[in-house]
């Protein structure tokens, strides 16, 4: 899947997890970017785009994530292999 | 298939959802969670929906819900868990306050000081433990008895926290059982190796159940009402538990919430008590009129025959364990009895349904007056119909009757009707056992009242028999059954957990009543139930009728008066000089608006602080009662 492809859907799903319809996201944004991004919600974030791309992230995957650039390449990663 | 299979799909929840958000009004914006929340939903709408419903109530609005405070206990992260519980609970007509306990302290929070827990002052406590808590860290070889002394013992000790945690609030304690979390470590041999994590958690599971019985303990049967995933989504994801102590995956939250609160709902009086049938192609495949009884396929010999007669075999069993049930068909009715009359591989027989009704009215208009003819609730009624169209006209004009979307096979409908989880019970008695028979009874009952001539003459000759008694421990469960179902003939629908009931019978000055009435015809059962006490905004010389309720297959039989005569005595025997009768109106209890005042009851004006809409009563006693025509004993008879 191209990249903007992914930034497209990836940003629904952020829309839904955090309920709101006007959040924008890009390769620099980080948690301290979108009010209430607490561990909770990550946990949340992480189990949505797992469900949304049909994809499973490893247990050591879950934490070390600098932004959503790095989350994206991650992704698009997981795609290309099947 | 997901997770909540039975309800119906929703076409685009994020719209739904972006609809209801820009409701201005608080009450609406309500509705719409909780008419979401009839819909198959992952986790992330059911998120929303919480969220949504969250803002609704902060803003005031109630909606048609009963509150419920439900503290949980447990040994792992748990709070995910909890927009799953509120939302289906909006689905089950609760509205679920859920209080989490500081993760693992669930021990010192009922046997030392938990400030926050007392202030929150649950109605319900859910203990949820994880395989970690078990006696699992015995030598793999110990042998048997030396397992089961462990689990004994530590069974011993939850038993202690249920009795603890019931003494200090009162309330309703739930138990959940062990998901099987540890691999096998002899593979088949598992369950033959008394001390393996197996065998431990079988055993555990077991006894877990046997004691909550004996402690009148719910359970919140896990291990058998999870699947072990679903959708590819496994029930344990070890990921999980490694990052957050999750042990019930984020993802399945939804139907993990939806076995929570129907537990929950069972407990205040909120299962469905009526399931009402389809005939053509849900009781049988084909259609009987065009068909006729030979062209039916039901019974052995045709697979898809085999499939609805096993149908019918649940719903049969479903009404012996005390589900009503009804028929609802388009057809033309002797064409459908001659199915129930004469096909040779009938399951279901016609004496099982306590009402019939085919024609070719809409299915709505019929289901509201089978509703009426049982004298239920149209929230109490399951309908089951093989017809898409017509589920969707019955959800559509009949919001409050549970329509499960039935699978195409019939192979899968009891299935689908055990997932749905309508019936949850918190006790089984005999007379759930003598529903089905109660029914009947009272069909032959009303032939009797044809045939007489007088009311008076007619009440005579059901030569009825009433006992009446105080409410003792074997009473309880069903006494307390009654207070939270009762919604028609009940003065003050005052709802009782067991544990609240057992509470109030210990105070001193109490009058409670148990009421069982008996005809020729048969034995209806523990019919009525009454609690008077002194209150304290009223004088010491006088009793305030707490509850007074009354099933409603005894209506019109001078029951209520019977039962002032008793309830008179007995508080004359305390030494009171009046009854003081409370009537608070509902949307359901308008049957007994005129209550007291039929029984020489005279208005008085309410006290301070009485609930609004309230109307009092006073009772002098020592005067004449009404007229009845009911033998009283307080002998147990056989």
């Amino acid at each position: 899947m191209p990249e903007p492809e992914i930034y497209k859907e990836l940003t629904e799903v952020f829309r839904s997890v955090f309920d709101e319809d006007k959040i924008v996201i890009g390769p620099e944004t980080t948690a301290a970017d979108i009010p209430g991004w607490d561990s909770a919600i990550h946990l949340q974030l992480i189990l949505a785009t797992e469900m949304h791309f049909n994809l499973r992230f490893r247990t050591a995957e879950f934490e070390f994530l600098k932004n959503v650039g790095d989350f994206v390449a991650l992704i698009q990663g997981k795609l290309a292999k099947r | 298939m997901s997770q909540l299979s039975w309800l119906p799909a929703s076409q685009d929840p994020s719209a739904d959802l972006k609809a209801a958000r820009s409701l201005a009004d608080a009450e609406a914006k309500l509705a719409a969670a909780i008419r979401l929340s009839g819909f198959d939903r992952d986790f992330l709408v059911t998120e929303r929906i919480d969220k949504l419903a969250t803002a609704a109530m902060n803003a005031g609005a109630q909606g048609a819900l009963t509150p419920v405070r439900l503290a949980v206990l447990a040994s792992h992260t748990v709070e995910h868990l909890a927009p799953g519980i509120r939302v289906a609970g909006f689905n089950r007509k609760l509205a679920l306050e859920v209080h989490f306990t500081p993760y693992g302290l669930y021990r010192q929070s009922i046997l030392g000081e938990d400030a926050d827990l007392a202030a929150f002052n649950p109605q319900l406590i859910l203990f949820a433990l994880d395989g970690s808590t078990l006696p699992c860290d015995l030598p793999i070889g110990a042998p048997e008895t030396e397992v089961e002394t462990a689990i004994t013992r530590w069974i011993d000790d939850l038993r202690h926290l249920w009795r603890g945690a019931r003494s200090k609030f009162a309330c309703q304690v739930i138990q959940q059982s062990f998901l099987s979390d540890t691999p096998a470590l002899f593979g088949n041999f598992e369950g033959l190796a008394p001390a393996s994590s197996g065998s431990i958690l079988d055993r555990t599971n077991a006894a877990l159940r046997q004691a909550a019985r004996e402690e009148n303990v719910l359970i919140l049967d896990i291990a058998w009402q999870m699947p072990a995933s679903v959708d590819g989504i496994p029930v344990l994801d070890p990921v999980r538990w490694h990052h957050a102590k999750q042990l019930i995956h984020p993802a399945l939250a939804p139907l993990y919430g939806d076995l929570v609160a129907r537990v929950v709902a069972a407990s205040v009086g909120l299962s469905r008590k009526c399931l009402v049938l389809d005939l053509d192609n849900t009781l049988w495949g084909g259609v009987i009129g065009d068909d006729g009884l030979e062209g039916i396929r039901l019974g052995q010999g045709d697979a898809e025959g085999e499939a609805f007669l096993a149908f019918q075999r649940y719903v049969a069993r479903l009404g012996q364990r005390g589900v009503m049930l009804a028929v609802c068909s388009k057809n033309t009715a002797e064409v459908a009895e001659a199915a129930f009359a004469q096909h040779p591989e009938m399951a279901l027989k016609r004496d099982e349904i306590a009402c019939f009704v085919c024609n070719w009215n809409d299915k709505a208009g019929n289901i509201r007056k089978i509703a009426r003819t049982l004298n239920i609730g149209i929230d109490s009624l399951v309908f089951v119909d093989d017809n898409p169209a017509e589920r969707a006209i019955v959800r559509r004009e009949l919001p409050d009757v549970a329509v499960p979307e039935l699978p195409e096979d019939p192979a899968y409908y009891p299935q689908c009707m055990a997932s749905a989880g309508y019936f949850e019970a918190v006790s089984f008695t005999a007379e759930d056992a003598a529903r089905g028979r109660a029914y009947a009874m009272n069909a032959q009952r009303a032939a009797a009242l044809e045939q007489s001539t007088d009311m008076e003459g007619y009440l005579k000759s059901l030569e009825m028999v009433m006992l009446a008694r105080p409410i003792d421990k074997a009473d309880l469960a069903r006494s307390s059954q009654l207070i939270n179902k009762s919604n028609q003939f009940n003065l003050t629908t005052r709802r009782r957990t067991e544990a609240e009931l057992n509470a109030l019978l210990s105070e001193e000055r109490v009058v409670s009543l148990c009421v069982r009435l008996a005809d020729r015809f048969g034995d209806n059962g523990l019919i009525s139930v009454i609690l008077a006490r002194s209150d304290r905004v009223w004088s010491e010389d006088v009793l305030l009728i707490d509850t007074w309720l009354m099933s409603c297959r005894v209506l019109g039989r001078g029951v209520e008066a019977a039962t002032l005569h008793v309830l008179a005595q007995q508080a004359e025997a305390l030494g009171a000089r009046a009854l003081i009768g409370e009537y608070r109106p509902t949307a359901k209890n308008g049957l007994v608006k005129q209550h007291y005042s039929k029984l020489g009851f005279l208005p008085i004006s309410p006290p301070e602080g009485a609930a609004l809409d309230a109307t009092f009563w006073r009772y002098e006693l020592g005067g004449t009662l009404p007229e009845h025509f009911i033998r009283i004993t307080d002998a147990v008879h056989a």
